[in-house]
């Protein structure tokens, strides 16, 4: 059962045995816990009783896992509308954990956690990690960012209730990662692709070669990325890459993640329970259809979630996986529905962006986003117009502008991106729905 | 005596030079110097020509991002210690020259330097009372 050393731990670790429960069992506990949680979110979290209400549903109502489509979609704006704690169900003293995430007005969205959704947190990231192969002797390297960000946290407690040893280097600082990698012997790291591809070319630099390491593991989440890039990673580290999903206003990461048949992500739908929609007419797709996914928490006591849109493209499957888990599986996301982009793990809307810009004398209202990778890192670059006041024939003076706008984006969206300072009218003007971002990441 | 230059934003970018030198020799203006000071994103050409309020005008009306800022053409002796002496002048008179390039065709068999000094007014009269020749604008436009 357990691995003397990284290696060969079992991937049916205790903890994951509902991972390979049958469907009808699934679907009974499922309706149970919606049922559950749909009374009490509707006794504690006004707005969502003032919904029901408004469309003549009472909780009572809910009688199959079907009946759930009648119930109102949750969506982000409505956590920045009731920001911070509006739609917490649980009172402060018995919340432990507040974590927060990147909002389009520059307002974080708050998400809660009680004692008992930590420990949700940690069996559904547990059980990640277990379905990739990893276990009690792994040692893994956990790159994910801490602080209010869910990554770094909650990989970690559920690499701590794996009972791997987790070693918490947290984002950044490159040489050292790579020196930690070799001499803590890591048997698995955590982080995002884009920063795995970074750390590939760092550890040639330094004359590491990854592929004599012990390293053999790597579970990657927190952006989108290809197969092709999987393989890319997978043939220069010689490791296996996992794809981990999740979200903040769910949990974080955990909800869903690949196993050793990289077919799909298993969701941990005994705690969330998916359903993928058609965005715009708002109804519910057959399975192998491709939509909207749409979650539902099942356990979540603080912050639970009705139908939360996650804007992420994506479809279901039911049938039997390789691995022998009966959880259904998600399709590697690779687009969302909405504008919102992702870069090194921050989440950032093209509206934060203009808002720092028109904050800064000098520029016009002509901007255009353009991501690219370069050397596996994720760039972005904000392309913005002079205006001819701010035109100076000194150099000194439009590169103390480009300063200012670099500095004013990095207020707001937490990111320092390179500006560039354009030509008024050079930047294409569009007669409908300017395209604001330019994503010219080729996931290879 | 101050020469209006023209400054002209360029996105530094292949090809992206040769349009508006191209604009002016359309429109008949003779380029008497030209300079160029980029950065790695984007570029400012300096130029001097005839009828620089007019010029500029065209350019604008072209979509071109100008300005005029007003420099001074300087007599230099050509010899060693020439530029030195007339940099001189401002020694401890919190004059600051901003930038400075060669008039390309010089005045008279001297050479020419153009100067962009933060405060034109008290250079002129410094270098006045100094003995500098400062070439007069439309002998810098004419040549």
């Amino acid at each position: 059962m357990i691995a003397a050393t990284g290696g060969c731990a079992s991937p049916f670790h205790a903890a994951s045995a509902l991972d390979f429960i049958p469907p009808a069992e699934m679907r009974a506990l499922q309706l149970a816990r919606l049922q559950a949680t749909v009374r009490r979110t509707h006794q504690r979290v006004a707005v969502f009783r003032e919904r029901l209400a408004a469309l003549g549903i009472a909780p009572e109502d809910i009688r199959s896992l079907d009946d759930l489509s009648q119930l109102p979609f949750t969506v982000k704006a409505d956590l920045r509308e009731t920001y911070p704690f509006g739609l917490f169900a649980s009172p402060m003293e018995e919340i432990v954990r507040l974590h927060a995430s990147s909002g389009t007005t520059g307002k974080p969205i708050v998400v809660a956690y009680t004692r008992e959704d930590v420990d949700v947190w940690s069996n559904v990231m547990l059980r990640a990690f277990a379905g990739c192969g990893l276990g009690r002797g792994d040692v893994i390297q956990n790159a994910y960012g801490y602080g209010l960000f869910t990554g770094g946290l909650g990989a970690h407690y559920g690499a701590e209730t794996l009972g791997a040893t987790v070693i918490p280097t947290s984002g950044g600082n490159s040489a050292r990662q790579i020196m930690v990698m070799k001499d803590f012997g890591v048997t698995a790291i955590c982080c995002t692709p884009s920063y795995f591809l970074h750390l590939i070319e760092r550890a040639a630099e330094m004359d590491v070669d990854l592929r004599e390491l012990p390293l053999r593991t790597g579970v990657f989440g927190a952006e989108p990325w290809t197969v092709a890039m999987r393989r890319r990673i997978e043939a220069l580290s010689g490791i296996r890459a996992y794809d981990i999903y999740g979200l903040s206003e769910i949990i974080g990461p955990g909800v869903a993640c690949e196993c050793p048949a990289q077919d799909g992500l298993h969701i941990f739908e005994d705690h969330f329970y998916p359903e993928v929609i058609d965005p715009n007419s708002g109804r519910v797709l057959a399975d192998q259809e491709e939509g909207e996914l749409v979650l539902t928490t099942l356990s979540k006591r603080a912050m639970p979630m009705i139908r939360y849109r996650t804007r992420d493209i994506t479809a279901l499957a039911s049938g039997p996986c390789a691995c022998g888990r009966t959880l259904r599986r998600m399709k590697r996301i690779g687009r969302r529905s909405d504008d919102m982009f992702i870069i090194r793990g921050v989440n950032v809307f093209p509206s934060q962006v203009e808002t720092a810009l028109l904050a800064v004398e000098g520029t016009l209202p002509h901007y255009v986003i353009v991501l690219s990778r370069r050397h596996g890192l994720d760039e972005m670059e904000v392309q913005v117009e002079v205006t001819p006041e701010a035109f100076s024939d000194k150099i000194g003076a439009l590169e103390e502008l480009t300063a200012t706008l670099v500095h004013a984006i990095d207020r707001v969206v937490g990111l320092r991106v390179q500006v560039r300072l354009m030509e008024p009218h050079s930047l294409a003007r569009s007669e409908g729905k300017a395209r604001r971002v330019i994503d010219n990441r080729s996931l290879v | 005596m101050k020469i209006r230059q023209l400054s002209l934003f360029l996105e530094n970018k292949p090809g992206r030079l040769t349009e508006p030198c191209r604009f002016l020799a359309a429109n008949g203006i003779n380029i008497r110097t030209l300079t160029l000071a980029d950065t790695r994103q984007f570029g400012i050409l300096r130029i001097v020509a005839p009828e620089p309020d007019r010029t500029a005008e065209l350019l604008a009306a072209a979509g071109y991002l100008v300005k005029v800022t007003e420099v001074v053409a300087l007599e230099v002796p050509d010899q060693p210690g020439g530029l030195a002496g007339v940099l001189e002048v401002f020694d401890h008179s919190g004059i600051n020259i901003e930038y400075m390039y060669a008039l390309a065709a010089g005045h008279k068999g001297k050479a020419v330097i153009v100067f962009r000094f933060d405060q034109p007014d008290l250079a002129i009269e410094r270098l006045n009372a100094a003995g500098v020749n400062i070439v007069d604008s439309a002998d810098v436009y004419q040549g």
